[in-house]
């Protein structure tokens, strides 16, 4: 395995640097924190557009006449009524029915899938494939991480901004549907898909193109109030549509049920690895489950404060993400409570430099876009 | 990036100005330039009595928690309460409305940068 210990660049790197990005090192890379302002870049995305360099995620194949059934065997989430074209959320278990990842599977034909992986994982979730494969014929794994950069336009003139450089119809791709086309001159997968509860497209391109696909887009948008955003409008962009990220949310120790991930669970599909934990948690119900809060004094709860379940410090788990949400105005939170008190309205303590401060449930996600 | 002239400066970037028998204390235009907005400020009960360096309170942007201490001792007599609802006055006026203590005390005798040590302080940070 190599590259895993060193930092690694996008090939955006430079313009991140000469845009005056603030470079920060994340799941091994280089990547800018921020341009400008992460406020701004945040309130661009939900209002305009955003560009962001996701470059470090990972991309992996599965391929063979025995594809399909591997999928169906790693993955918690039913893709047999996927069609070529469809990408699919799902979680990549281990057999305790926990995450080994969170990912993306696109379709790109009968016998051959490509999952979108976290950066902090693609050597883990790689390992993982690869060695499960030997035990099953036909199936192929090949990480292409390097083949692909990936640059996300989010928001909602990201379909009016990137039609102009692209000859495909933007609105023949609904929401999670890819294509290939062509997009600023390169050939391109372009997928409706995203990280930030806004419509939006992530465009994956030889890593060769990715400066003239980059500065495109940028050209085009900047009329419009388009800036380029980065890590952190991603995660508070996330953290407000109530999307999980892996590390802080979900890990190796919890499983989508308990993250409130129900919808990606699909116990009827016939068997997959970790299949009868998570049915056992069905039956029995959950002993704990993710959920979201806003702070009711004052003070912002960040990941990793503790969580006490009453005022005589019985204690709970950890805030799992949480910060001040910049377009709500106020301080939130997620975090995994007993079940008996995961309900909207209770309350519990979370710890804030040693003053207890009380917080309550509320329905997740804190944001969602208005539908058209 | 502005350092205004007539204040004295910490290492960590906090600022203190003299006021009679009091000491102004807020963060340089630096310091809220590296934190970004500020959006939540915690700041020291009045009475507190606090040594050359303790922390004072907190600053939070989105992002990050940043503590700031105090270049001074003596007992804190008044905190900025319009920061509780307008904490980005920070971020705007980081020399004027966004101060954020009064300490009963002095500056003589603690070690503090003038504005053009500081400068040239902030040069070499910058590297």
């Amino acid at each position: 395995m190599s590259g895993s210990d060193q930092i690694e660049k996008t090939p955006l790197y430079d313009e991140h640097v000469a845009a005056g990005g603030r470079m920060v090192e994340f799941a091994g890379f280089e990547l800018p924190v921020q341009y400008t302002s992460l406020t701004e870049e945040h309130e661009a995305v939900r209002n305009r557009a955003g560009l962001f360099d996701v470059s470090h995620m990972g991309e992996i194949a599965i391929r063979g006449p025995g594809a399909f059934a591997f999928v169906q065997l790693v993955s918690c989430n039913d893709h047999s009524k996927m069609t070529v074209g469809r990408a699919q959320y799902t979680g990549l278990m281990y057999p305790e029915g926990t995450f080994v990842d969170d990912i993306l599977v696109h379709k790109m034909a009968d016998d051959d899938y490509l999952l979108v992986v976290n950066a902090a994982n693609r050597h883990k979730d790689f390992a993982y494939l690869s060695d499960l494969a030997r035990d099953h014929d036909g199936v192929e794994v090949v990480d292409l991480s390097d083949d692909y950069a990936q640059i996300a336009l989010q928001g909602p003139l990201a379909a009016e901004i990137l039609q102009p450089l692209t000859p495909q119809d933007l609105s023949e791709i609904k929401y999670y549907r890819f294509l290939t086309a062509e997009v600023a001159g390169a050939p391109a997968l372009l997928a409706r898909t995203g990280y930030t509860g806004e419509d939006g497209f992530e465009v994956y391109v030889d890593p060769a193109a990715a400066v003239d696909v980059w500065r495109a887009i940028l050209a085009e948008g900047r009329p419009k109030g388009v800036q380029p955003a980065g890590l952190g409008a991603r995660d508070t962009l996330r953290f407000e549509a109530g999307m999980c990220l892996y590390g802080n949310d979900i890990d190796e120790t919890t499983t989508p049920l308990e993250a409130g991930l129900a919808w990606i669970v699909k116990l009827a599909k016939g068997d997959f690895i970790g299949r009868d934990v998570l049915e056992l948690q069905k039956d029995e119900g959950l002993e704990r489950l993710l959920v979201g809060f806003e702070m009711v004094d004052r003070g912002i709860a960040r990941h990793g404060y503790p969580v006490m379940l009453d005022e005589d410090g019985e204690p709970g788990g950890i805030v799992t993400s949480g910060t001040h949400s910049p377009t709500l105005g106020k301080a939130l939170g997620m975090t995994y409570l007993p079940i008996e008190t995961a309900t909207v309205g209770s309350e519990f303590f979370v710890k804030i430099r040693n003053r207890m401060a009380r917080a309550r449930v509320v329905e997740l996600p804190f944001y969602s876009r208005k539908k058209k | 990036m502005t350092v205004a002239k007539d204040l004295l400066y910490r290492r960590s970037h906090e600022w203190a100005r003299t006021e009679g028998d009091t000491v102004v204390v807020g963060i340089s235009h630096y310091a809220q330039d590296q934190l970004g907005e500020v959006v939540y400020v915690e700041l020291p009960d009045v009475g507190t009595a606090v040594n050359t360096g303790d922390e004072l309170g907190t600053l939070e942007s989105v992002k990050a928690v940043s503590e700031f201490l105090t270049p001074i001792g003596g007992e804190v007599i008044e905190v900025n309460e319009r920061l509780e609802d307008n904490p980005n006055l920070v971020n705007e006026d980081p020399y004027g409305e966004g101060w954020l203590v009064k300490i009963k005390g002095s500056v003589e005798g603690e070690k503090l940068l003038d504005a053009g040590a500081y400068q040239e302080f902030l040069e070499e940070e910058s590297g």
